[in-house]
């Protein structure tokens, strides 16, 4: 008693220079019970009590308290703070008087459980608002983005006059409104905050208008409307299955339930007598309508608990109405909050198809990557390389082996393009010199023959490299992605893959159009006899041609193995849809290509966004298509004119 | 009789396999001594289907220069159209002794749903897709193994006919047809357990009390006479006028339209021919191979399949069958691991890592340089030589011989 | 006269190039016609629309007593309906036998269903030694027309394009790479052939044209430029202008 009132004279002494500010020590001392035992519903207003006490201690107290740092001194039942000295603690009063050390074993240390703890944080955020430093305000805010609360409202808008860093001062502004939304005084306010946004594409404020919308399903007796912010009404059998309404009454307790029919089994089986159910064979049970007769006869004997028959099901349902009602009560919030969401839908929309787009050019330009070696060796020599893939895969696996070697990423994947162009450029060289070379003007043999030298390959790197994928990491500043905003986003990965194609392209192009080898290549592949009558040797000109085309796909498979991962299978996914690529596009052109790329890169991802959940799919349809085009246009999109000679 | 007078190698085709047959049958543990085990006669069975397809493709391929990259897909979805009915009619015996557990006999409903259930709970669903609509019915699901193929044959074939795809174009049309066949079976609501596949198939439904060893022998009579019954088929049709003309289309198919055939009818009748053979085949395949999934339709299979009856020689009946006998079962005896290793010092020759390898640079060589194959040997052995044209193709089209193919 | 073959006013472009423009053409059921022109005057592809090879932008091909429009017909309708033609370049079934290449060059139904079913009777046997006999081949029969030299590929083909019985023969450029024998033998060979069926022949050597004593269509730039005997045509200025040259 007398140690309370010494207490109550102390505070007062300390509180006189504060006007009514309250010391958080009193505070404690008056709700010792529950702070003791603090439980997450009853221990708010000694928080709240503590947080507008005006003590400048407070904040450190209940810091302290949410990091398990509050205790009671075992000797007297005092609120101490601790700090960890050692094996130790030093232990300071609420006011901040130091009182000397103790043992771990002298202090009721309070634990207050993760309820409680968010209270305390939430308290805590007030203080943290206005603090001094940056990264804790930064940090509270962040608090609220993740746990809005009706209590932060208050702080939040105190706090946003004394703001003056710009940035977060807008932040504050926008979670100001997002926590108005939710929590403001009344609807009208509410609203005004709804319509201030636009049609703001934030996640943030989708997160807060979408609950606004939250609906339960409710059931009245038929013909009566029921209170509430009526969404819509829903009709059995149209915009509700009859089961869902049944199982709502049954959920409501007002019909009993359904009886699934293993149970409905089970219970026959319990009532066998003498080879009868119900005074049914059991050989007649074979009939669903036999055993209904059976159940009622059970039921009729009291033997079996009542279940709903379909058309009791159907009468309990007919009884009543149902309707789809929303939790938040008034009409004018729910109405803003669907109007507002509706102007973001439209303006997501358009986003997503530009993301769309986005996804369908990066698509495009892996097809093309894939592609263009072919579109040389292919489409201008007419070789079908089935090993193209296979160079592809070898690009690849370069990448991996110069990684090994140079750890540095950057400079490993510098060294790694014009390396791997070098390897696939020899191998495809090799290739032509050994196999291809006999074979031209023979393209099935030809055909079978580089598959033959596929096989072989992905086998020979599976020996070597093992079956399981290696990781070619891309540098640091290929991680990431370019982010537009919450919808529109690109990996920077797939900018390079884009920016590579281009290049590609551009080297074709030059090569063709500009070099002494596209011209003797061009007139070694329209007219070899001809052209080796004017003095080029078309056994260089092929060679050189196919060893640039292979060099072309060993770069690529660098950048498609960073895009993915690095298998013995990674050029056979990609040869169908090459050769596809090409075919479409029109052979013996490289525009062909690239619109062959685009075309089925776009049309991909167009039949993916139309059924989403199955990319599977969205390839067979998309190779369907392929085949019904060359229907239409069985020269390809950009088709070369011609005459075949002879006749 | 005429027809076998003409053409000898039947008769020899028919006496060796009968041999073949009756050594297998005497030496199987279900009919004979045993000496084999009834896994091998089962890989037995299994590589005469394959030399069944091999025939088709030969005929397609060979005869008529359509490289189709496609016929393994016609020869699974044989093996679907029968595996279905398998695993229903073997399911439904399952569900049907477990439900008579019970004291109260199950509806039909009951039955319906635990054979769905049973068969689709790997894919979480328990309803019966619609193109399981015939499942329980023998006789409807054998006639879907001719059906099926053939129509999914004449609506490509049409499609790419009529608009004149040839040669290469064609080729990677076809293979566009399988990988788009192939992922869409991936699908697990494609209705075929996407990539579970159908088991169990080596359970033939009422006859569970027959052991696999003589099952197993059954089978491999059947594969064996279905392959003599296709063989004397292909033989028949490619003897007459109408091998002529597919010869001819292969070789020139221009000149062919103006004598005034229409090439693309013809195209289209073998393209679904071989499809219904190599249907047949795949019916027969897989009861023996005892599964099936959307692996089995990879490119990569019918790209098998082309080689094979390359490395036997093509334009030859008999050289499909050699290429597709020897190479599969070379095949199934290096990845099997039986094959000893070879030791280099430096480093050991795995044979099941190597063989692909092996495979593959013996197939560009016999590409290169012995494009009759196999088949060549029995050239030597006749003596028969090929015309001296100095290299020249015996035709302008992509798919026509070449003079070292032709047999004089 | 009524015409076994009516072209008339058919044009077709390549590309915006008008390759056949305007031109109309007419020949009676047993008549040799001699066609020349300067190169690219549109020959081959004149051929080409009769045979189904290409399709005109505008204009009528009508055949026969019942004047079947060929343009909407593939090129085995076209030959099945009575068209033959011979290429410059002898093409013939090189991987199969004499007898295989005449075989299926009889006249005999077409479907694929008819040809699996059909097997020569002892008539086509006679008929196919008759028709080799013809074209000095009756010693090669059982050889593979592979191996026979390039006269007697030509003379094959001839053979064949008799076998088909065709109403109206298109034969380009037969003369080429012939020696003079060939070209005599050949000669008398079209003239007789005309006196059956009707024969369009395009030619450049004006000896030969001279020699088929026919009436002669001149093509330039894808119309007919004259028409009439070979004395009226070479008189005519336009034609030594264009063609002949002064
Ligand atoms: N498929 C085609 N594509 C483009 N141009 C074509 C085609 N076919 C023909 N031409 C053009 O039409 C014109 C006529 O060609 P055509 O072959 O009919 O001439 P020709 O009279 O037979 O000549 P020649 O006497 O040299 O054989 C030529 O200029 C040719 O280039
Ligand atoms: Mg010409």
């Amino acid at each position: 008693m007398i140690r309370t009132l010494l207490a109550a004279v102390l505070a007062l002494t300390l509180a006189s220079g504060l006007a009514r500010a309250e010391a958080v020590g009193d505070i404690l001392d008056t709700n010792k019970a529950l702070v003791e035992h603090a439980s997450r519903l009853t221990i708010g207003p000694v928080i709240d009590k503590l947080a507008a006490s005006g003590d400048p201690r407070a904040e450190t107290l209940l810091k302290a308290w949410g990091d398990k740092l509050l205790g009671l001194r075992k000797s007297d039942g005092a609120f101490v703070l601790l700090k960890r000295k050692g094996a130790a603690y030093q232990l300071t009063q609420p006011d901040g008087t130091d009182v000397g050390m103790a043992k771990r074993s002298d202090i009721n240390i309070l634990r207050p459980n993760a309820g409680v703890r968010r209270l305390i944080d939430g308290a805590l955020v007030e203080f943290q608002l206005s603090s001094p430093d940056l990264k804790t305000r930064t940090e509270a805010l962040s608090i609220i983005d993740h746990h809005p609360e009706a209590g932060q409202l208050k702080p939040l808008e105190a706090s946003l006059k004394a703001e003056t860093d710009p940035a977060l001062r807008a932040r504050k502004e926008r979670l100001l409104r997002l926590l108005t939304i939710r929590f403001g005084e009344n609807s009208a306010k509410r609203i005004a905050a709804i319509n201030s946004f636009g049609a703001d594409t934030g996640l943030d404020l989708r997160g807060t208008l979408n609950p606004l919308l939250d609906t339960h399903r409710i059931i009245a007796k038929a013909g009566e409307k029921p209170k509430g912010n009526i969404d819509r009404p829903l009709i059995p059998g149209k915009t509700i299955t009859t089961e869902a309404a049944y199982d709502l009454l049954v959920a409501r307790g007002e019909a009993p339930a359904r009886q699934t029919p293993t149970a409905r089994r089970q219970a026959l089986e319990a009532h066998i007598e003498g080879g009868k159910v119900g005074g049914i064979p059991l050989a007649q049970l074979s009939d669903p309508e036999a055993r209904d007769r059976a159940y009622a006869a059970l039921e009729k004997a009291g033997q079996v608990p009542r279940a709903a028959t379909t058309r009791e099901v159907r009468a309990a349902v007919a009884a009543h109405d149902y309707w789809v009602v929303y939790a938040e009560a008034d009409p004018a919030m729910t109405t803003a909050a669907k109007a507002a969401l509706a102007k973001i839908a439209v303006k997501v929309d358009a986003m997503q198809a530009l993301d769309l787009l986005l996804e369908a050019l990066s698509l495009a330009s892996i097809y093309f990557l894939a592609a263009i070696g072919l579109a040389l060796t292919f489409g201008v020599m007419g070789v079908i390389n089935m090993a193209h893939g296979e160079f592809i895969m070898m690009g690849a696996y370069t990448g991996y082996v110069v990684q090994q070697i140079i750890p540095n990423y950057t400079l490993s994947l510098i060294v790694a393009l014009p390396l791997a162009f070098a390897v696939t450029f020899a191998a495809g060289v090799a290739m032509e010199r050994l196999v291809v070379r006999h074979l031209y003007k023979r393209p099935l043999e030809t055909l079978l023959a580089t598959f033959g030298v596929s096989i072989a390959l992905q086998q020979l790197a599976k020996n070597i490299f093992g079956t399981q994928a290696r990781p070619l990491t891309s540098p640091d500043w290929l991680d990431g992605a370019w982010v537009l905003n919450d919808v529109v986003s690109i990996s920077y990965i797939r900018i390079a893959i884009f920016v590579l194609g281009l290049v590609f392209l551009c080297l074709f192009l030059w090569v063709m159009k500009r070099t002494r080898l596209g011209l003797e290549l061009r007139a070694v592949t329209q007219n070899p006899g001809m052209a080796a009558s004017m003095g080029i040797n078309p056994d260089r000109i092929n060679m050189l041609a196919f060893g640039l085309g292979s060099g072309i796909a060993g770069s690529a498979g660098v950048a498609l193995g960073l895009y993915a991962k690095v298998t013995s299978e990674l050029g056979q996914d990609y040869i169908v849809q090459s050769f596809m690529t090409v075919v479409v596009g029109g052979v013996g052109n490289i525009w062909g290509t690239l619109a062959g790329a685009a075309l089925i890169g776009s049309l991909q991802k167009g039949i993916e966004w139309l059924n989403p959940s199955n990319t599977l799919a969205a390839q067979t349809y998309m190779i369907l298509f392929i085949i019904l085009f060359i229907q239409v246009r069985p020269r390809g999109i950009i088709a070369l004119k011609g005459r075949a000679a002879g006749d | 009789m005429d027809f076998l007078r003409k053409n000898p190698s039947v008769l020899w085709f028919l006496a060796i396999l009968a041999v073949f047959t009756l050594a297998v049958t005497l030496m199987a543990p279900g009919t004979g001594s045993g000496a084999i085990s009834t896994s091998f006669v089962k890989t037995l069975g299994k590589t005469l289907c394959l030399a069944m397809v091999a025939l088709a493709m030969d005929l397609v391929w060979g005869y008529a220069g359509i490289l189709s990259l496609g016929h393994m897909a016609f020869f699974a979805i044989g093996g679907y159209m029968i595996g279905m009915w398998q695993m229903y009619a073997r399911t439904e015996e399952i569900v049907i002794t477990s439900l008579a557990q019970s004291p109260i006999p199950p509806t039909a409903t009951e039955i319906h749903q635990g054979i769905a259930s049973q068969i689709f709970g790997v894919v979480g669903s328990s309803h019966m897709p619609e193109i399981w609509y015939f499942a329980h019915s023998l006789p409807a699901q054998l006639a879907l193994v001719v059906l099926v193929p053939a129509l999914l044959a004449l609506v490509f074939g049409w499609l790419a006919f009529r608009s004149r795809v040839a040669g290469v174009y064609l080729s990677i049309l076809t293979q566009a047809m399988t990988l788009a066949l192939a992922l869409w079976l991936f699908q697990n609501d494609s209705g075929l357990r996407g990539n579970n596949g159908l088991s169990g198939l080596q359970n033939i439904p009422g006859l569970g009390k027959v052991a696999q060893e003589t099952l197993s022998v059954w089978f491999f009579w059947a594969s064996a006479l279905a392959l003599a019954l296709a063989y004397l088929l292909l033989a028949w049709v490619v003897s007459g006028k109408f091998g002529s003309v597919i010869r001819a289309i292969r070789d020139d198919e221009q000149r062919v339209r103006f004598l005034g055939y229409p090439v693309e009818g013809f195209k289209l009748f073998v393209f679904a021919l071989t499809a219904v053979i190599a249907g047949i085949g795949g019916a027969l395949y897989y009861p023996q191979a005892g599964i099936i999934n959307p692996a089995e339709l990879a490119p990569i299979a019918s790209i098998y399949l082309a080689v094979w009856v390359a490395i036997g020689g093509r334009g030859r009946l008999y050289g499909a069958v050699m290429g597709a006998v020897i190479v599969s079962l070379l095949s199934s005896w290096f990845t099997g691991g039986r094959v000893p290793d070879v030791p280099l010092g430096f480093a050991t020759i795995h044979w099941v890592d190597w063989w692909q390898v092996l495979l593959g640079l013996a197939f560009v060589l016999v590409t290169l340089f012995a494009p009759r194959g196999l088949g060549g040997l029995v050239d030597l052995v006749t003596g028969l030589h090929p015309p001296r044209r100095h290299g020249a193709a015996l035709g302008p089209d992509s798919g026509s011989l070449q003079e070292r193919e032709a047999q004089e | 006269m009524n015409s076994l073959l009516e072209v008339s006013g058919v044009s077709v472009s390549f590309d915006g190039f008008r390759a056949i423009n305007n031109l109309s053409f007419q020949i009676g059921p047993a008549e040799l016609r001699a066609v020349i022109g300067p190169n690219g005057a549109g020959k081959t592809t004149f051929m080409d629309i009769v045979t189904g090879k290409t399709r005109p932008d505008a204009g009528r091909v009508l055949f026969g007593e019942k004047s079947i429009s060929l343009l909407k017909r593939s090129e085995a309708e076209i030959a099945r309906i009575g068209v033959g033609r011979k290429f410059q370049r002898p093409t013939v079934f090189e991987d199969q036998t004499v007898t295989d290449n005449l075989m299926m060059a009889l006249k005999a139904a077409r479907g694929p269903w008819k040809v699996l079913f059909w097997r020569p009777g002892a008539a086509e046997h006679a008929r196919v030694r008759e028709l080799a006999a013809r074209v000095g081949l009756a010693e090669a029969l059982a050889r593979k027309s592979g191996e026979l030299s390039h006269g007697q590929k030509q003379w094959l083909e001839i053979g064949m394009l008799l076998a088909q019985e065709p109403r109206l023969l298109l034969v380009d450029e037969p003369a080429a790479g012939m020696t003079l024998a060939e070209r005599e033998q050949t000669t008398a060979m079209l003239v007789d052939l005309a006196k059956t069926r009707a024969v369009v022949v395009v030619e450049h050597d004006m000896e030969f044209v001279r020699r088929l004593g026919c009436k002669v269509t001149v093509l330039h730039e894808g119309s007919v430029l004259a028409e009439g005997s070979i004395d009226h045509v070479t008189a005519d200025p336009r034609v030594i202008e264009v063609y002949l040259g002064r």
